[in-house]
């Protein structure tokens, strides 16, 4: 495998059951994705980005073909590996944000570094250079019900991106912002792509997304329908 | 990580607070409930106790074994000896002589002549003595006419009895009865006040007397039927049954028909099975109880898994596993059921506690009650009410979050995302 190769799957397909037939999720993926990318699943509803999503961070698994996902097979993970590759190198920014209410900011975004037991100082450290990046370094001590919509997705990104991860999957993160702080958001990602190296993986039907996307994959009825580069 | 946790439990009150009242409260209940059983069926055991059985009773051998007929004949001797030593060996419990006698008694007109007659039966109390009988036999609130006996001679009779024989309070009874050695007993007694008693068979016809009036009439000094045995405050049969085979093991050897033999209450009247019976109901209704509070507090442990559905979602997308989701979920339960039983025992065995000791007066809902029992309802705090409201309260709270928890091990962790409405 090609070191700069970040994702591959091969005939990735997935199929759920369905009373007493089957519903072809994904059928027959191939994909390679390198390290650095921003990349957007475009597709309708329906169209199996969100399911492909969810086997690219480890969520679930290939019914047949494979997912390797960080030099992982997703299909041989057991429950607890999968949750320490999510853990040390994949983060989640989710469109309904997901922050938990009783924590602050601070609290929020230092929870995965506290699954990783890092010490005090040095989770310190780090969150505090998140909440920077993402403008909210002021904000440390709030609650999320004390922030705007677009303030708490990007308290999401920062959550996601504090441990410095190889590979962020985002479900529709602009879906419930409006237009300012959608583009807000997506410049703040485009950044910390250019400046960190992280990968970002969009999953999104929004027409602002697509406009900063580096590479486009259309997803349609579970089939790669195109697949191509917008930004050199 | 703990601490983090711990954070969130103090922070979110739906999680920590809420969750606490209600096992608080279950606990509570359950402890409560179980305590005012438990001080009913005393309560069933001290009425018997009061008026026949006594917690335990010390007769002659004879007399224990013909004690329907009240054979005074047969009844101890040398009962002061006998109640200063039990006084002295058992001070834990009160110990009083009591004379349980018939006859016929006695109307005069002025010219002394009969006016009226009937049979009567009585009991001798010692009204003024150290085993508070009038408290004990709450004589005071069951008086309908006159007074307690202050004065030598002086008896109290049932209302009934009173009417029937066209007396009243001050005139003169003559008790007809026999002696301890057979003669003939002839006494006259002033009545000095008139009873209702709540039992058909003693307002038919009964009496009240002061022990040591009785013990001239009837030729019995220093000598009585029954010695009767109270414990305080609360009747505990393990220690009864244990006063009882010591002090009958001093009598084994005696052959002598006038040896003293001591009764418990479950010896007497038929009280075992009828406390048997009891106690099987008050198990019964416990179980009841603890059993809907259990469903109380699983539900309380399930809703409290199950609001936090979207928080563990984003904790297994953000790396945690899910064994650590789901201890930490038995571990917060845990610990909320640990503080709500706590809370919730310490609450109820003290306020079962104060109702032990002070008591409840009913006396005034009883206003038109004349019953011979106590006014003062009691709780009763056992063993067992230590404990049977934190275990259950500790248990089904931590069940019902490991049965919420479950479904992390059970699904796929898409799946579970999913329903988590990630």
């Amino acid at each position: 495998m090609d070191n700069n190769h970040l994702i591959t799957t091969e005939n990735l397909t997935k199929r759920f059951p369905m009373g007493q037939t089957e519903l072809t999720a994904l059928n027959n993926i191939n994909l390679t994705i390198r390290k650095g990318e921003f990349i957007g699943l475009v597709g309708p509803s329906g169209s199996g980005k969100t399911t492909l999503l969810n086997i690219l961070g480890t969520l679930d698994s290939p019914t047949e073909g494979s997912a390797v996902v960080l030099g992982n097979n997703t299909a041989e993970l057991s429950h607890k590996n999968s949750a320490k590759l999510r853990n040390l190198q994949i983060g989640f920014i989710f469109q309904t944000f997901n922050l938990l209410p009783v924590y602050t900011v601070y609290e929020n975004v230092e929870f995965p570094l506290l699954l990783q037991k890092l010490g005090k100082s040095q989770r310190h450290d780090m969150v505090v250079d998140a909440l920077k990046w993402v403008g909210l370094a002021d904000r440390a001590k709030s609650k999320p019900a004390q922030l705007s919509g677009g303030q708490c997705q990007r308290v999401a990104i920062a959550r996601a991106i504090v441990k410095k991860p190889a590979l962020v999957l985002a479900d529709e993160p602009t879906a419930n912002l409006d237009a300012k702080n959608s583009h807000h958001i997506l410049k703040t990602m485009e950044t910390l792509n250019k400046e960190l190296g992280t990968t970002f993986i969009f999953a999104t039907h929004d027409e602002k997304v697509i406009g900063y996307l580096k590479r486009q994959i259309t997803l349609d009825d579970g089939q790669i329908a195109n697949d191509q580069v917008l930004k050199g | 990580m703990i601490r983090f946790l711990l954070k969130g439990l103090v922070r979110d009150r739906h999680r920590s607070l809420f969750p606490i009242l209600v096992v608080s409260i279950g606990v509570m209940l359950t402890v409560f409930a179980h305590s005012w059983f438990s001080g009913m069926i005393n309560d069933i055991i001290d009425s018997n106790a009061k008026f026949d059985t006594g917690h335990i009773k010390i007769m002659s051998r004879s007399y224990a074994e013909n004690k329907d007929q009240t054979p005074n004949d047969l009844a101890l001797t040398g009962i002061n000896d006998l109640l200063q030593q039990l006084r002295d060996d058992i001070p834990e419990m009160a110990w009083t002589p009591r004379i349980k006698f018939g006859g016929l008694i006695d109307i005069p007109d002025e010219a002394g002549e009969t006016r009226s007659q009937s049979p009567a039966m009585g009991v001798a109390l010692d009204f003024y003595g150290p085993g508070g009988e009038v408290e004990r036999l709450n004589i005071q609130n069951a008086l309908v006419t006159g007074r307690l006996p202050r004065n030598p001679g002086e008896i109290l009779i049932s209302d009934e009895l009173a009417q029937r024989l066209e007396t009243k309070v001050g005139d003169t009874a003559t008790l007809i009865g026999s002696t301890m050695y057979g003669a003939m007993a002839v006494h006259n007694f002033t009545i000095s006040g008139t009873l209702k008693f709540g039992m058909k068979a003693m307002d038919r016809g009964a009496m009240l007397v002061d022990i040591h009036d009785i013990r001239l009439a009837l030729d019995m000094d220093d000598a009585a039927g029954e010695i009767v045995g109270y414990m305080h405050p609360i009747y505990k049969d393990n220690t009864i049954q244990s006063i009882k085979a010591e002090f009958n093991s001093l009598h084994t050897e005696n052959d002598d028909e006038f040896a003293p033999v001591m009764l418990s209450l479950r010896d007497q009247n038929g009280l075992n099975d009828y406390l048997v019976y009891a106690e099987s109901i008050s198990g019964m209704l416990i179980f009841v109880f603890v059993g809907i509070m259990s469903l109380v507090l699983w539900n309380t442990g399930l809703i409290g898994g199950i609001r936090r559905y979207g928080e563990i979602g984003v904790r297994l997308a953000i790396g945690e596993n899910k064994g650590g989701v789901y201890r930490s979920m038995v571990l917060e339960s845990a610990a909320i059921g640990f503080a709500g039983s706590l809370i919730g025992s310490i609450l109820g065995l003290a306020l079962a506690y104060w109702i032990q000791v002070k008591g409840i007066n009913l006396g005034d809902m009883m206003g038109n009650s004349s019953l011979l029992i106590s006014n003062i309802v009691r709780t009763r705090i056992t063993e067992q009410t230590y404990y049977i409201g934190f275990i259950p309260g500790l248990l089904s709270t931590v069940l019902g979050s490991m049965l919420a928890g479950i479904g992390i091990y059970k699904r796929q962790t898409a799946q579970l995302f999913k329903e988590l409405e990630v």
